[in-house]
């Protein structure tokens, strides 16, 4: 499907690990927490592609990465022929007008001290975009772009409710008229009513102004919604990749089962009848992760091999990536697969 | 479930609860005339979203509502035959943790930081059912078993911050059974998890109630939880109650268009993608609600009845309630959609 496409954004494989000190007061041992840990991945323009995990799972982090607002420990981000990853600081600086961020906690997001005015319009300052009314025309405008009225230009961020500060920072983001945009937990901090709001309003903007997402959420629901594609995170890894559709419908990784078997439906009839993979256990600490397949300590359908052999990211289905031993293309269900029988490790031959 | 009330004595109900706040803008009617009835071994849900009151309702079931700026103005809360609110503060105390106890979303702000988790679950016995250190620590360690901490035994006397959310809400838990409560309250008590632990939770506050035999109200924004988990739901907006009625009627057939607006803007993880439905505006402040209906700013078939004229609560079937000029139109559209 993406084939004959150029990839936006080409990450590959990135890593951030971060020093970490653990150990004793007197005895420190210097660890490191391998937030991600070698993602490779292409999006595409136009297209939302839904980044899915657990807390912990490193997925803001890759976020962050891309943009370089954490710094990457190795790998690269392609991105119009430059790799962003090794740009100079000032370098970096000129492509921050086409990359863009919107955050989760939209009061944690806007500078208190600013009105309304002054947060829209930083960027157009800082980017040199524009001046005097030219400048304020566009504020005005970006304001009605996203829903709030002109009237609140004079306003301060405390004056708002959550949905209009997460507009606001839409707005923000832009007012740059960027290319891509990762939207790191947009609608977590909003009331359901409010949720469907910004969704809409982000995938209309997307179609308007031609951008391209990295969506960022814990939630399976809103990123089955605004996604094209959706990749989904387990401790620093990409675990498996497809369009929205067919991960929702045929989720192939253990982990994509388990975790969009969890989705509680607003269904009481599917409720009922719903058969649900209950994990036991805790995300492992990603600062010691688990040999082998990093989900084998929760995984249900594990065998010796996972702990030891640690599964790529393969095509088992057109479009359809997963890292598992235990599927093939061959046998992409793993229900069906013969106790004991690892499939995928006859691929690498 | 049996919903038959001469096997499932009521244990709660509630009758024309109203708890308000003097706030520097005026009253605020955070919980505004609510009733409902609580049978033995049932769960009942409260939806609602941020402001709707459902979380101030629950707060003013076991009184502790802090007063001022908070009170109760009216109101019976009747409890195995007792209104909660004739009681003395001991007496309410003697209840709250033993017969009733609840469960809060962040487990963190709940938990004492510097106390180990066993000498915070022993309290528990200690004060309420009178147990000697010996019998409080054998009934911690087997309480953190039923909950499914695993080594409990050697992790009793960890502390709250060795812990992960998931296991802490478990300890949450544990704790709010130790007494073996006939009520269980749990605000919220997934919304900082992740979703598989969510899941872990949910399915052990659905084993402990089917053994103990507890009865649960489930406060929650969260429509899919209230779905596979509770006999009865109640939403809340503005510190009404809008809509009241069995889980499956209500989700099949709702009378409210706010509830109608709630269930088509939550998206469905198993259906096609599609435009999501959004309702409109935002919630309203609670110290200027509007002269007729508080929702009627966002809802997409008000008229000027109901701009003007505070709604009825129309009874639609003997157990379902909508507060609405238009109750028995909305609900026969649904009946027609379902």
């Amino acid at each position: 499907m993406e084939a004959e496409r150029e990839p936006l954004i080409s990450i590959r494989d990135l890593k951030v690990h971060f020093p970490a000190t653990g150990g004793s007061l007197f005895g420190r041992a210097r660890r490191t927490v391998k937030a991600v840990d070698g993602v490779t991945l292409d999006i595409y323009p136009g297209e939302t592609l839904g980044l899915v995990g657990e807390s912990g799972c490193g997925k803001s982090t890759l976020g962050r990465a891309i943009l370089r607002l954490t710094e990457p420990t190795s790998g690269e981000v392609l991105f119009r022929g430059q790799d962003l990853a090794h740009l100079s600081n000032s370098d970096m600086r000129a492509q921050r007008r086409y990359l863009q961020i919107i955050f989760q906690d939209p009061y944690a997001s806007l500078n208190p001290r600013m009105t309304v005015s002054q947060i829209i319009g930083e960027p157009i300052d800082t980017f040199r975009l524009a001046r005097g009314s030219e400048k304020r025309r566009r504020v005005q405008d970006l304001m009605e772009t996203v829903g709030l009225s002109a009237r609140f230009l004079k306003r301060y961020p405390h004056e708002f409710s959550g949905g209009q500060r997460q507009r606001i920072g839409i707005a923000r983001a832009l007012a740059v008229q960027p290319d891509f945009i990762v939207a790191d937990e947009p609608i977590s901090a909003l009331d359901v009513s409010i949720q469907a709001q910004i969704m809409n309003l982000l995938d209309r903007l997307r179609r308007e102004q031609a951008l391209t997402y990295l969506f960022i959420s814990h939630d399976l629901r809103a990123i089955r919604h605004v996604s094209d594609r959706v990749a989904v995170m387990y401790l620093g890894k990409i675990v498996e990749l497809a369009p929205a559709k067919n991960i929702y419908a045929q989720p192939l990784m253990p982990y994509t089962k388990a975790l969009i078997s969890a989705v509680p439906v607003a269904d009481p009839k599917v409720e009922l009848t719903r058969r649900r993979v209950v994990l036991e256990g805790d995300v492992p600490s990603p600062m010691n992760p688990p040999r082998g397949c990093r989900f084998h300590t929760r995984c249900p359908y594990a065998i010796d091999d996972c702990r030891e052999v640690e599964p790529q990211l393969v095509q088992i289905k057109p479009n359809h990536f997963a890292a598992c031993i235990r599927i093939s293309p061959e046998q992409p269900d793993i229900d069906r697969v013969a106790a004991g029988d690892a499939p995928g490790l006859r691929l690498k031959a | 479930m049996s919903r038959n009330s001469s096997t499932n004595g009521t244990l709660l109900e509630v009758k024309d609860l109203r708890t308000y706040f003097a706030t520097e803008d005026g009253v605020v009617k955070a919980v505004d005339g609510v009733s409902f009835e609580l049978k033995r071994g049932e769960t009942l849900g409260i939806v609602g979203e941020s402001g709707s009151g459902k979380s101030v309702a629950n707060l003013s079931l076991i009184r502790l509502i802090p007063e001022p700026p908070g009170k109760i103005v009216s109101g019976e809360i009747l409890f195995g035959g007792r209104d909660v609110l004739k009681l003395s503060p001991q007496a309410v105390r003697d209840i709250r943790g033993k017969q009733i106890a609840m469960i809060f979303q962040d487990p963190m702000t709940s938990l004492n930081p510097f106390m180990r988790i066993s000498k915070q679950l022993m309290e528990v016995t200690q004060t309420h059912l009178g147990h000697s250190k010996g019998q409080a620590r054998a009934h911690a360690i087997k309480m953190l078993e039923l909950v499914g901490i695993p080594d409990a035994r050697e992790r009793a006397d960890n502390y709250p911050h060795e812990f992960s959310g998931g296991m802490r809400q478990r300890v949450m838990i544990a704790m709010a059974l130790s007494c073996r409560p006939e009520l269980l309250i749990a605000d919220e008590p997934t919304t900082a998890l992740d979703v598989t632990i969510q899941a872990q939770i949910l399915e052990l506050i659905k084993r402990l109630k089917a053994e103990t035999g507890a009865s649960v109200i489930l406060i929650t924004h969260d429509l899919g939880v209230v779905a596979g988990m509770t006999d009865h739901v109640i939403v809340m907006y503005a510190g009404k109650v809008f809509e009241q009625a069995p889980t499956a009627e209500l989700f099949a057939r709702p009378g409210n268009p706010y509830t109608r607006g709630l269930l088509r803007s939550v998206p469905d993880p198993l259906a096609e993608q599609g435009s999501l439905y959004q309702i409109p505006g935002l919630p309203p402040d609670l110290a200027r609600l509007p002269p007729g209906c508080p929702f009627a700013p966002r809802c997409e078939r008000a008229e000027d009845v109901c701009r003007n004229e505070f709604p009825p609560f129309v009874q639609l079937t003997p157990e379902h309630h909508s507060l609405c000029h238009f109750a028995n139109e909305v609900y026969a559209e649904s009946k027609g959609e379902s």
